[in-house]
């Protein structure tokens, strides 16, 4: 095995190196079936994050995880699956995407796959955002099952009414009360500290 | 303000950076989110445990990128304006590997930086040191077949920031980084050979284990070096973990 190269904070001057125009837009506006999804990041004192820069990840409605170049310049009209938008000065993110549908022989419920960038932390953050209709799913789903229902709820999207179509309000808490789980997603799954 | 918001001499963080030098480093050679000399993460690191979970299938593939993402002239700073930026040209070139040592091929690297007088295209930079019109700092190229990336930039300036009093960063270039899955994603810094401020920066510190700190620099090579033209440096780059390769996409 070759040892690894360490991660290293993101810093605060990404926005002109990362950040891309439609990052967030997955699909076009108007696309049958498209969801929106938004939140705000919050830190450990409840302030808005306005650094942080969220990539989310995730298979399309039929279940399969996208193998298609061009997020980076859409094409307005094939799935990429992938997403970058950063927070803007009140914390806020916003992507209009599809909903994920679960592979087939997948252990786990429908969700999107999010990294968290942000100045202040020296490796990114793992986390999921699940949907709360997938009630079945939902309930064996080997992350979801480990997890009580206070923390559990800290990955679901919530329902709020979207503007174009349904829409979903997925907060990022970095710390603290309501703090968001974060994922350790190691291939020898060996705990190791925050 | 209570004692502990006022800004910290070089003396004080560097205790604390021997302090946690002291410890005994992770084995995998990342930082520790919480690490106190670098100030914002007393607010961002979670206090909780990671949950320790086996990746989805989502999560053990990765986005694709290709040539409808890429055009090849992102991968020359040099050229992205009418002149050329002011500073040292340089060369910066390697390979992206897995644990395993395969590359990873026809991946995205990005990098952003900051210019020749250590000053970045950002609107919160408040460093008293001149823009250039000719450079605005970000890149991007695929690897290659071999897993081999190469740009072609200005070398960076070292810059002050705000973490303690007469705080500088060793001249740096972010890289962030795709394997073939998303559970090897990366965000790093690459270092420069023999920078005085390493032992004085929080950030390079926070990887607190000297073997892993050196991953982070780049090695000078005369023989990526171009004569009368431009310096050489060459830094690989390993990703977390081991991953079955996915298909390659046309045109990647
Ligand atoms: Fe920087």
């Amino acid at each position: 095995m070759l040892d690894l190269t360490p991660s290293q904070t993101v810093g605060p001057f990404f926005a002109f190196g990362l950040p891309f125009d439609g990052g967030g837009d997955v699909v076009p506006m108007g696309t049958p079936g498209a969801i929106t999804l938004h939140g705000t990041v919050r830190d450990g004192a409840g302030a808005a994050v306005p650094d942080a820069l969220l990539e989310f990840w995730q298979t399309g409605p039929d279940g399969r995880v996208p193998v298609r170049p061009g997020a980076l310049h859409r094409d307005g009209r094939s799935f990429t699956g992938f997403a970058r938008v950063a927070t803007d000065r009140a914390g806020d993110y916003r992507l209009r995407t599809l909903r994920p549908a679960a592979p087939s022989g997948a252990r786990d419920a429908p969700h999107l796959a999010v990294t968290v960038f942000a100045r202040g932390l020296l490796h990114h953050l793992f986390t999921r955002v699940y949907f709360p209709n997938h009630v079945e799913a939902n309930a064996a789903d080997p992350l979801l099952a480990q997890l009580d229902e206070e923390r559990r709820a800290t990955l679901m999207a919530v329902p709020d009414g979207g503007v174009t179509g349904p829409g979903y309000r997925f907060d990022v808490r970095m710390q603290g009360a309501g703090e968001t789980v974060f994922l350790d997603l190691s291939v020898s799954g060996a705990p190791v500290p925050t | 303000m209570s004692a502990s918001q006022e800004p910290a001499t070089q003396r004080a963080v560097s205790a604390e950076i021997a302090e946690a030098a002291a410890a005994p480093p992770r084995p995998d050679g990342h930082p520790d989110r919480a690490y106190r000399p670098y100030r914002s993460t007393a607010l961002r690191a979670p206090q909780r445990p990671l949950v320790v979970t086996p990746p989805s299938l989502t999560e053990l593939a990765a986005p694709v990128f290709g040539a409808a993402d890429v055009a090849p002239i992102e991968a020359d700073l040099t050229r992205h304006h009418a002149g050329e930026p002011l500073g040292e040209r340089i060369i910066v070139t390697g390979r992206v590997l897995d644990g395993d040592g395969r590359p990873v091929r026809h991946q995205l690297v990005e990098v952003w930086q900051a210019n020749a007088s250590g000053r970045y295209r950002h609107d919160g930079d408040q460093h008293p040191a001149p823009l250039d019109p000719n450079f605005t700092g970000g890149g991007r190229a695929l690897t290659d077949d071999e897993g081999r990336y190469r740009f072609v930039t200005i070398k960076p300036g070292a810059y002050p920031w705000r973490n303690h009093t007469n705080a500088w960063r060793p001249a740096h270039i972010h890289f962030s980084l795709f394997g073939t899955a998303f559970t090897q994603r990366l965000v790093t810094q690459m270092y420069f050979p023999g920078d005085p401020l390493f032992g004085l920066d929080p950030i390079f510190q926070s990887v607190t284990d000297e073997k892993a700190q050196q991953r982070l620099i780049a090695a000078y090579d005369h023989d990526v070096t171009q004569p009368e033209w431009a310096l050489g440096y060459r830094w690989d780059i390993v990703l977390d973990g081991t991953h079955a390769t996915p298909p390659d996409v046309d045109g990647a």
